[in-house]
């Protein structure tokens, strides 16, 4: 079945973590929306349903997880999907987003994004495990590019080609990670420009910006730094290219005080209203 | 070579560095192949950490993540959330510390405590629902996040000092056994040092005795006086904890 269409949202937002839960409840701090972890809140109760039953008051909320294992050979587990569900019911999210990854098979969790070889059983795989969710979730999927450390020998296509086949083939949407993008393109030798004019930008539906740390011969996203130079340089080349989008700054580990933050937000919001000016002006 | 051989070869690399899944691999896989086999066990030490918080400054970074290693190597995750990671630390820690029994006692508080913070919620019962409770038929529904563990060491008054950064007192035997129950009253989590007899009333209560019948029962060899002062304080601390949910 078709999934109906996924509707855009443009704006600038953060994610919400721990850290922040108090600037959430007791002020108002100026984003257009905030992103969870999803299964930090796919919990019984208590006060992490209680914190973003209150967030959700006040902002439109997109639901990002990092559990589903879309690539899993396996299947996609049920059990995770109606609890899944069952959240994103009572959050009414802007989407649902996870990563184009496997996390785990045949009963084991590695609880990390590991990386698929892009061929064609891949993808029928990856296709039939994105229809299952499509039809649990009763909404459309949005799958985000991953970091990747490694390539496969049997790869029959580029990340991003493999992207777009599988959005033309489930309607699924795209969270485009533009650091990831830089990091795999840095560690695997492809151009990140040309990743991006390749991705469906019509399918686009909302952009990650972070930082990464430099490891032994490869960058490891680490989302615990500013953005840097280059991933904002390509940001500001997706910008030219995407629609209306929801924007965020991802920063994991290492955070820093939520004014940081949103300074940080402002600078992409400013290069995204310097490139549109830019582009007016042509 | 199929997808799911791939995946299992992987795995495999992951878990116990099986290097069948090399030739598959493009490039020079070395330090990708390093980059997830690390990742693996470090998302898994920072979840115990996380988790354990307590245990982990009892026994310090060294020892901590010596018992770390030797869980994570032995028990692979199989939940789709790191949250449920570590749930049998406890028996390993009482495996490697068996001399030290209030190590194991620990990591069961940390554990029951992270639970009962996201655990179910529940309505304490309101003083008008109390008011028409028939005392000696009424079964008594205590809230779903108490659990109740028997403790020999003084590990609940290590935790507290822990907890507020004070020093904490050395490891002791206590003089007779007891328990410990936990809950998680509103949005906070508790815990509270408990005598044999509330242990016993708490244990007839969660099997589903009315209360009639719980007082009866502890009541045995008591005079009037004293089984009512007993079972009255004990009630009266179960409502005022947020412990009772419901009576009918």
């Amino acid at each position: 079945m078709r999934e109906p269409t996924l509707p855009t949202f443009q704006g600038f937002g953060l994610g919400l973590r721990p850290p922040h839960y108090q600037d959430f409840l007791a002020g108002e701090p100026q984003v257009d929306f905030v992103e969870v972890i999803s299964e930090n809140f796919m919990v019984r109760g208590g006060r992490p349903l209680h914190v973003l039953d209150a967030v959700r008051e006040r902002y439109p909320v997109a639901m990002h997880g990092v559990s589903m294992s879309i690539g899993s050979a396996d299947g996609v587990k049920l059990d995770y999907l109606k609890r899944l569900k069952q959240l994103a019911d009572r959050v009414r999210p802007l989407w649902v987003s996870d990563h184009l990854c496997w996390t785990g098979v045949e009963g084991f969790n590695s609880h990390d994004l590991l990386p698929l070889p892009y061929t064609e059983d891949t993808l029928k795989t990856v296709c039939a495990n994105i229809d299952r969710v499509q039809d649990v979730l009763e909404r459309p999927l949005v799958l985000e590019n991953p970091s990747s450390y490694l390539t496969f020998a049997d790869d029959e296509m580029t990340e991003w080609g493999f992207l777009s086949e599988m959005c033309a083939r489930t309607g699924c949407y795209l969270l485009l990670d533009i650091n990831n993008i830089y990091v795999s393109g840095t560690n695997h030798g492809f151009s990140p420009e040309a990743y991006i004019a390749g991705v469906p930008a019509e399918r686009v539906r909302q952009v990650h910006l972070a930082g990464h740390s430099a490891g032994r011969g490869l960058l490891i996203d680490t989302h615990d730094t500013p953005v840097p130079d280059p991933v904002w340089a390509l940001y500001e080349l997706a910008s030219r290219r995407l629609g209306q989008v929801a924007v965020m700054i991802e920063r994991d580990d290492d955070i820093p005080p939520l004014g940081e933050l949103l300074s940080e937000l402002e600078i992409a919001r400013a290069r995204a209203n310097g490139v549109r000016g830019r582009g007016l002006a042509a | 070579m199929s997808l799911l051989d791939l995946q299992r070869g992987f795995r495999d690399y992951i878990l116990s560095g099986a290097p069948e899944i090399g030739p598959r691999l493009g490039g020079d896989p070395a330090a990708g192949l390093a980059v997830y086999h690390h990742a693996y066990r470090a998302q898994l030490f920072a979840g115990l950490r996380d988790t354990f918080e307590k245990t982990w400054a009892w026994l310090g970074d060294e020892g901590f993540d010596a018992a770390a290693r030797r869980h994570v190597e032995a028990h692979p995750p199989s939940s789709w959330t790191l949250g449920d990671y570590g749930e049998d630390f406890p028996a390993t820690l009482n495996t490697l510390y068996p001399d030290d029994p209030e190590v194991a006692e620990l990591a069961w508080l940390d554990w029951t405590l992270r639970r009962a913070f996201d655990g179910p919620n529940a309505e304490a019962i309101s003083p008008e629902a109390l008011a028409a409770v028939d005392w000696d038929t009424a079964v008594l529904t205590l809230v779903p996040t108490l659990k109740v563990g028997e403790v020999a060491t003084n590990c609940a008054a290590i935790w507290g000092a822990i907890a507020e950064d004070q020093t904490p007192p050395a490891a002791e035997p206590l003089p007779q056994a007891a328990a410990i129950r936990v809950w998680r009253q509103t949005l906070s989590p508790q815990y509270r040092t408990i005598e044999a007899a509330e242990h016993h009333a708490l244990s007839l209560v969660l099997a589903g005795e009315p209360f009639g019948g719980v007082c009866t029962t502890l009541s045995e060899g008591m005079d009037e006086a004293q089984a009512s002062q007993l079972i009255g304080g004990l009630l009266a601390s179960w409502i005022q904890d947020g412990l009772v949910c419901g009576a009918e």
